[in-house]
């Protein structure tokens, strides 16, 4: 029925996809909190050189910006192009975040962005100012609205299944909202952006400070990247501590897998620092431990058990039989809306009907699935482990990294000593590409980790893809990669260029006329 | 939650199908107008000054411009998920077609002036013109074939969408003609923008295309009319048989549709008030090209309005249908039986009556701050400029 080469392909693409669009997104997040800072400071002291500070970084800010939102294109016609059964089931509730992601945010910042870069001339320091704030705060909100989207995808609150639209209707939009899962997505999600562009802007002025070039120009973007980059930091850890904390509420496999837990333990749990992961047997060939850590970090507790990955899939085979359940309850109800003791049945199991689409992979009647089918779906729900468990800890471990390298340029900064230290120099300009590293290694943990589900436990991915052909996909993979390593190619080009170029030093540029007119209307 | 609902739910499908047109119009308007420049590059501009010019004239506004098109995805998503499942999912191949234009053209205006070689340049000005060519024909075509009706129909038993139709499918001479007529629409959009933004030759050039892609749309709209009512089949669908307020399921038992030649001039029977649709796609085209000589914003409104003229004249003479489908007539999308649910539509109801508004507002504050016309001088004197 479903081609799975198709499903594979369809996943491939659009992994490749999101993670091309996210090497742009989170500099956008960061650099514009940064580009509204300098220029604040610029409008508070008047000293001009905030202002070709602002302009500098925020020419490399346009130039993410646009491949941001080109890409930001391809990711949201896939969700039609290549999911189609996932938009008609999940349209009601999961179009909607992304359609106010459009009228509240995206709006704003694309209409303000405009107008920071060719405003400089024609609005009052306050006006543009407040322009680029506007811009800062769209493409934040943008981001709050897409991660509300993809929480949902984590957790799936405020929603029923209706039996005669055959799809999941929207019924609590607050719930969706104030999701817990979205909020922690959002301010970890952000938050690696701010230290992402902190990191950017540091390693690309200890480059100047390094070679000589744009000294005062690059002291004060440091101080202030290392400042923004520290509380950044910071806060990328507690979020992320609190979405994994929320995971073992929601998404108690994912959390399993990521720590390669096979059995439950006694509480507290230990935490496996390193461990080689045995999918086929079912445990670790070898692990390093620590004692009563994931406990506490998972449960916040030293009495709550987390179940391991055996124990979740014995649950999952009790959803399964459950959802076959609410399947057959859906069919009579399909053919009768009035039956009662359906609806009563299908009202009691409804939430495990995903698990019964489960099964569809191995049987088409899903009252002829056997033990063994059962128990091969419930496997199913267990992800591939071992590259969660390490892209887990790459991420946890650069995450660290970062509170570290953002102390000690606090510390340096707070001292004035920042451009006179060349190994901390050095040091920036090799760490520049480390937080790209985390932030795909976060998103590949949050969206691995959920599979088989595209919805957990409502919709299993490899039923939501559209029924494409593998020649149609095979065309249009090769057309993003091969797009995509030009742009690749010519964006880093258009960058290095731009960074070689370096700031605006002269005084007697144009952009100048904007201070002299400024001084002269008053 | 359902009783704080204040219009019925066949009420908010009609609301949220005007809205979708709104959106149509707006983008068409907006980011046409940044298309038809991109295709008058190789025509209205000789120079290198001239075609930074043209660059600089969208320049602050294009981001803004292109986010309709973004917010209408999204819409159709949230207010129509069926439509957006099986239109998007169908034109497969054309879809990636329309992306390669949508993701080459922000990244040609924005790298194309960062650096100065002339073989750069040229590679990416030749890049713009051509994804506004490719992006105006898609939108055209897609329209062309919602007309003409999609090979598609459902699986009864999970509502999955199945399309059986190909790629070439999809190039039929009628949909062609929609897509030259698209073409043509936004050239004279982008050509009226170009009149009231420059001056000197590039102004002089771009009324002249506005008179000559005036004629075209004129032309093209009114044969694509005579075709529609002698050669297109339309489809109808006995209204009267729904049941009020039913929940969207497009294999709805009680759903009577026929096919039949020239249906999709019936409301113009029916509702002699439709014809103010097609009259203002004309008139607004007439009035466009006898203005754009004066160099103002009158223009441009004109040939707006004659853009609403025709999309509203696509939106009446399909009415109710969203995407007809030829292989099974009875599984076609209408607004009756593909909406999202009554609450998530209240709900974008609320969001978009507080958000539209102020976009609107801070859009018009955008142009106003950027009004004057843009010259080699203006180009070169801003920081920022492309």
């Amino acid at each position: 029925m479903i081609d799975l080469d198709v499903v594979t392909l369809s996943r491939l693409q659009f992994a490749l996809t999101a993670m091309f669009h996210f090497i742009f997104v989170p500099l956008t997040l960061g650099l514009a909190f940064l580009l509204a800072i300098m220029e604040s400071v610029y409008v508070m002291t008047g000293k001009d050189i905030w202002r070709r500070m602002t302009m500098f970084w925020g020419k490399l800010f346009g130039i993410n910006f646009a491949v941001g939102v080109a890409t930001g294109v391809v990711m949201e016609f896939q969700f039609g192009m290549n999911w189609s059964y996932y938009s008609h089931y999940v349209g009601d509730i999961f179009g909607a975040p992304l359609a106010v992601e459009g009228l509240m945010a995206f709006f704003m910042e694309a209409t303000f962005i405009g107008l920071f870069f060719f405003g400089w001339n024609r609005l009052s320091k306050v006006a543009h100012l407040i322009v680029t704030w506007l811009v800062a705060i769209g493409a934040n909100f943008s981001a709050l609205w897409i991660l509300i989207a993809n929480g949902w995808m984590q957790n799936p609150v405020g929603a029923y299944f209706n039996p005669h639209t055959m799809r999941m209707e929207m019924n609590d939009f607050a719930a969706v909202i104030f999701n817990p899962v979205a909020q922690a997505k959002f301010v970890h999600t952000v938050s690696s952006g701010y230290v992402l562009a902190s990191i950017f802007v540091l390693g690309v002025s200890a480059w100047y400070v390094l070679r000589g070039r744009h000294i005062e120009l690059a002291r004060r973007s440091m101080v202030v990247a290392a400042s923004f980059g520290l509380a950044g930091s910071l806060s990328v850890v507690v979020l992320g501590d609190e979405s994994g904390y929320l995971s073992t509420e929601h998404q108690q496999m994912k959390i399993a897998a990521m720590e390669s837990m096979w059995e439950t333990e006694p509480a507290p749990a230990n935490f496996n620092v390193i461990a080689i992961p045995n999918q086929e047997a079912r445990r670790n060939d070898f692990a390093l431990e620590i004692p009563w850590a994931m406990g506490i970090i998972g449960t916040r507790s030293l009495t709550t058990p987390m179940l391991g990955i055996n124990d979740l899939v014995e649950h999952a085979k009790i959803r399964i039989a459950h959802g076959i359940d609410a399947y057959n309850a859906l069919q009579v109800l399909r053919a009768d809306k009035t039956d009662t003791q359906a609806q009563a049945v299908f009202d009691e199991y409804w939430k495990d009907l995903g698990y019964a689409l489960l099964l569809k992979r191995y049987v088409e009647d899903l009252n002829e699935a056997t033990d063994a089918h059962i128990a091969q779906a419930a496997w199913d729900t267990v992800p591939q482990v071992a590259p969660l468990f390490w892209t887990f800890r790459i991420m946890v471990a650069l995450g660290f990294y970062f509170i570290g390298f953002f102390i000690v340029a606090f510390y340096l900064a707070a001292k004035d000593r920042l451009t006179v230290s060349p190994r901390f120099l050095k040091l920036a300009v090799f760490t520049i590409p480390l937080p790209w590293i985390a932030v795909e290694c976060g998103w590949f943990v949050a969206e691995f980790g959920r599979q088989p589900w595209i919805i957990e436990g409502v919709l299993p991915t490899y039923y939501a893809a559209s029924g494409l052909s593998v020649a149609d996909l095979a065309i249009s993979l090769a057309i993003f990669i091969g797009l995509y390593s030009v742009l690749a190619l010519l964006g880093i080009k258009v960058m290095l260029h731009a960074v070689r170029q370096g700031p605006d030093e002269d005084p007697k540029s144009p952009a100048n006329d904007f201070a002299a007119s400024a001084v002269a209307a008053k | 939650m359902e009783s704080l609902i204040l219009f019925d739910y066949d009420t908010m499908r009609h609301i949220w199908w005007l809205l979708l047109g709104v959106l149509l119009i707006a983008f068409t308007v907006m980011d046409g107008a940044d298309l038809g420049v991109a295709m008058l590059l190789p025509f209205v501009a000789k120079t290198d000054d001239e075609r930074r010019v043209l660059y600089n004239v969208i320049g602050p506004v294009w981001e803004g411009n292109q986010v309709w098109l973004i917010l209408a995805g999204g819409v159709v998503f949230a207010a129509w998920p069926l439509l957006y499942a099986m239109s998007f999912s169908g034109f497969y191949l054309a879809m990636m077609l329309l992306l390669v234009a949508l993701i080459l053209r922000p990244v040609a205006i924005k790298y194309r002036s960062k650096l100065t070689s002339v073989k750069w340049r040229q590679n990416w000005d030749i890049t713009w013109c051509l994804t506004g060519f490719v992006a105006a024909l898609v939108f055209g075509v897609a329209i062309g074939n919602v007309m003409l009706g999609v090979p598609f129909r459902f699986e009864p038993d999970t509502l999955r969408p199945v399309y059986e139709g190909s790629f070439f499918g999809l190039f039929q001479p009628f949909a062609l003609l929609c897509g030259v007529l698209s073409i043509a629409m936004m050239l004279l959009q982008g050509a009226v923008v170009l009149g009231w933004k420059t001056e000197g030759d590039v102004a002089r050039l771009s009324k002249r295309w506005a008179v000559w892609s005036g004629i075209a749309v004129i032309v093209l709209f009114v044969i694509g009319g005579v075709w529609i009512a002698s050669a297109v089949t339309g489809y109808v669908m006995d209204t009267n048989l729904i049941p009020a307020n039913e929940a969207s399921n497009p294999l709805l038992d009680a759903k009577a549709i026929s096919a039949q030649a020239g249906a999709w001039m019936n409301i113009y029977s029916a509702t002699p008030l439709a014809w103010i649709a097609p009259v203002l796609g004309v008139v607004g085209a007439v009035l466009a090209m006898a203005l754009v000589g004066r160099g103002g914003l009158t223009a441009v409104v004109m040939s707006s309005l004659s853009i609403a003229g025709v999309i509203l004249t696509f939106g009446f003479s399909t009415y109710p249908f969203l995407l007809p489908s030829s292989l099974e007539p009875g599984a076609s999308l209408t607004i009756f039986d593909a909406s999202a649910s009554h609450f998530t539509l209240w709900v974008m109801l609320l969001i978009t009556a507080v958000f539209l508004p102020l976009i609107i507002a801070y859009t018009s504050w955008v142009y106003r701050v950027m009004r004057g016309k843009v010259t080699a001088e203006t180009v070169n004197d801003a920081p920022h400029a492309y």
